[in-house]
């Protein structure tokens, strides 16, 4: 069993654990970011080939789902790890972060991403708990690094709330256990993931469905779907820029993606309830609450995390109506919002570095004399916002075209929030670009700093513009393994 | 004869763990919340030897000296030297009175029994109840969390609620192994990530109390 670890889809997780391992021992923060970006460039070229590795082991399970998302997440993690040189290096002179948090923090970037790989790849329920606690905590401790009061209180509440998830997660999953020992046998099958899903249908439907409420509960906060959502712009907003990111995408990512397996377990039994209304029910008030919220930040990362709720809560919508074509829907949708979103947070990252602040009191006007910038932040937002010609626009037109085949009457309220968070974002683009400009104290950002951000908005447009067939087959793909 | 004795004996010790679970509730004072948690995870740490003996599985004998090392013996002296050094007030802080808490507390029992019970009737009788018995305790974790105002109190009832999943899991027969340890490591990165909270926030703000900490609300909304 362990020589699984050492084939080719197990060096995706293997390499960055082992560089977060090296990084704990370098001094020098110059040499330790391009340790961190030669590490996530490696584990992003790895996980390219991941599509052509599929296997299903006891330990590890490539599928076109997993595949998917853990190419995104080591995307992410690469450009992310190549913004940060920049961000780090800025933070460092400003004396923000001295060298041993700068060590801890390299160190625990590509903690998070391992973990965040083990999470997906992996195909032991219980495995993919663990790496998801040990991404939690990685993160928790990188959001507090800066200690200040804010970034203490925000990663006590990061950890706390996500603390108490991931515990409910747990208990989920002994129940879910308990559910299949009578018809796996005791034993390491009755958390694995493929021998659930041939052992689901004759579950006791009652049990799997007290597991499928802990485990939607407990994932769900790490989802941050409301009304379990509050740690996450607490966490956005004090964090280090490359740090929300990364966790813009990839956690709630990877529990939607634990949320979807589960989804096909409950699916298959004739006994258990259906999961779709409880997931539709999360993913609306998400979608309300964000879109609602939105108009009364006045802290720009703190604004776009509650534009994440937003996103994530369309992706648990799409997930909660079932079907091919709404997995499809879903899948693509959080894939673009992941890409789209991350570029934003650079662009925002940079601003505030530029303007010394990050309320919209500070950064404003910044197309008057800092074109690239302004031009790649309206990009972004735009592509958020799901405008076309981004390829949001089409994730999101999927997403109300199922709507209305499938539950027309919800279609209204989704239309409403993607209309109130659509017109939030453009309001505040308006004043963060043109509007009076603000002093920049900071240093001047240089175009190739926006390299990652564009790369990303390009991949989002050329999606939008004109998706490759080939690319329509490996979505489809995806949804059928995971409906 | 065994089975009935290993049935009502599984049930005495996750009746004491639940039991230690409302004292924790109504205690005042710091030290006896550490010293009744230290308590509770000894009770937990029988209640896994005697599993271990009536399942005939050695795992869980693991998973009981985990249990006793780290939860019985390490944290609590650590947390004792915690309070002592940081020179706590010894007196807990609560928002809640200790009459509603206790209310709360057997509602949330009852609710866990009317939740547990009936949808585990096919299971095996051992393990449902066992699992009511959990969920308790999870339960009133939660509780404690949500009605305490110090850090180091809300940590206790954390790591309390934490307990209630090894109940969970040691009633079931044959749940792999891997779950024990990951409670364990959980715990163990817990309290490293904890203790290094309870500094930050001292050094900050010169106390442990975290209606200090609201600055994020009242300014940046």
């Amino acid at each position: 069993m362990l020589t699984e670890l050492l084939t080719p889809p197990a060096w995706v997780i293997l390499l960055p654990l082992a560089t977060a391992i090296c990084l704990a021992f370098v001094r020098d923060h110059r040499q330790a970011g391009w340790i961190n970006l030669a590490s996530a460039a490696g584990t992003a070229l790895l996980s390219f080939r991941l599509p052509w590795q599929q296997t299903v082991g006891a330990l590890l399970l490539v599928d076109p789902l997993s595949a998917h998302m853990a190419i995104l997440t080591a995307f992410v993690g690469f450009t992310t790890a190549w913004f940060s040189l920049g961000y780090i290096r800025t933070e460092a002179t400003a004396g923000r972060l001295d060298p041993w948090h700068l060590r801890q923090y390299h160190a625990l970037f590509q903690a998070f991403l391992g973990s965040m790989l083990l999470a997906l790849l992996s195909n032991n329920l219980g495995v993919a708990w663990v790496a998801l606690e040990a991404a939690t905590i990685s993160a928790v401790i990188v959001v507090g690094l800066s200690r200040t009061a804010e970034a203490v209180e925000a990663s006590w509440k990061f950890f706390i709330l996500c603390g108490v998830g991931i515990a409910l997660a747990l208990f989920g999953t002994i129940v879910l256990a308990l559910a299949a020992t009578p018809i796996l046998g005791p034993g390491l099958p009755t958390m694995t993931w493929t021998s659930l899903a041939t052992a689901g249908p004759q579950m006791h439907g009652t049990l799997l469905n007290l597991a499928f409420v802990f485990l939607l509960l407990g994932y769900g906060t790490k989802a941050a779907l409301a009304p379990l959502h509050a740690w996450m712009p607490d966490a956005h907003a004090e964090g280090p820029t490359p740090v929300s990111a990364v966790l813009a995408g990839s956690i709630p990512g990877v529990a939607l993606v634990l949320i979807l397996r589960l989804r096909g377990l409950l699916v298959g039994n004739p006994e258990a309830i259906s999961p779709g209304p409880p997931l539709m029910a999360l993913g609306l008030v998400s979608i309300l609450l964000a879109s609602l919220s939105l108009w009364r930040r006045r802290d720009v990362k703190r604004f776009f995390a509650f534009s994440t709720v937003e996103q994530t809560g369309v992706a648990a919508f799409a997930l909660g109506l079932g079907g091919v074509g709404a997995t499809f829907a879903a899948i693509l949708h959080l894939t673009l919002h992941t890409l789209a979103k991350a570029a934003v947070f650079q662009c925002v990252g940079r601003a505030a570095q530029l303007k010394g602040g990050q309320r919209f009191t500070d950064i404003s006007g910044l197309l008057s004399r800092n074109v690239p910038l302004g031009l790649t932040l309206a990009a972004g937002i735009v592509a958020v916002a799901g405008i076309p010609p981004f390829g949001l626009f089409t994730s999101e037109f999927l997403v109300m075209a199922e709507t209305v085949r499938l539950q027309p009457y919800l279609a209204i309220l989704l239309g409403l929030g993607l209309v109130i968070g659509g017109w939030a974002l453009i309001t505040r683009l308006i004043t963060l670009c043109t509007g009076p400009e603000t002093p920049n104290p900071g240093p001047a950002v240089h175009w190739t700093a926006l390299v990652p951000a564009w790369l990303h908005l390009a991949l989002v447009l050329l999606l939008g513009l004109a998706m490759p067939e080939s690319v329509t087959a490996w979505f489809a793909a995806i949804a059928e393994v995971a409906r | 004869m065994t089975h009935t004795l290993a049935y009502d004996l599984s049930h005495l010790l996750g009746g004491i763990v639940l039991v230690l679970s409302f004292a924790l509730l109504y205690q005042r004072r710091l030290m006896s919340v550490i010293n009744i948690y230290a308590l509770q995870a000894m009770t937990l740490t029988a209640a896994a030897l005697w599993q271990g003996y009536s399942q005939g599985a050695t795992e869980l004998y693991v998973t009981a000296i985990i249990t006793l090392a780290a939860k019985g013996i390490a944290i609590p002296v650590a947390l004792h030297r915690i309070v002592r050094q940081l020179k706590l007030h010894r007196a807990v802080e609560t928002a809640l009175g200790v009459f509603p808490s206790m209310v709360l507390g057997v509602a949330f029992v009852a609710l866990a029994v009317l939740v547990v019970l009936p949808t585990t009737a096919q299971s095996q009788t051992l393990s449902r109840e066992d699992l009511a018995l959990a969920l308790s305790v999870v339960l009133l974790g939660l509780l404690m969390m949500i009605t305490r105002r110090s850090a180091l109190t809300q940590v206790i009832g954390f790591m309390s609620l934490e307990n209630g999943l090894i109940l969970a899991a040691i009633g079931i027969t044959g749940l792999p192994l891997l779950v024990e340890i990951a409670v364990a490591f959980l715990i163990l990165l817990a309290a490293i990530v904890f203790g290094v909270f309870f500094f930050r926030i001292r050094e900050r703000f010169d106390s442990l109390d975290l209606s200090h900490l609201d600055v994020v609300g009242r300014t940046q909304l």
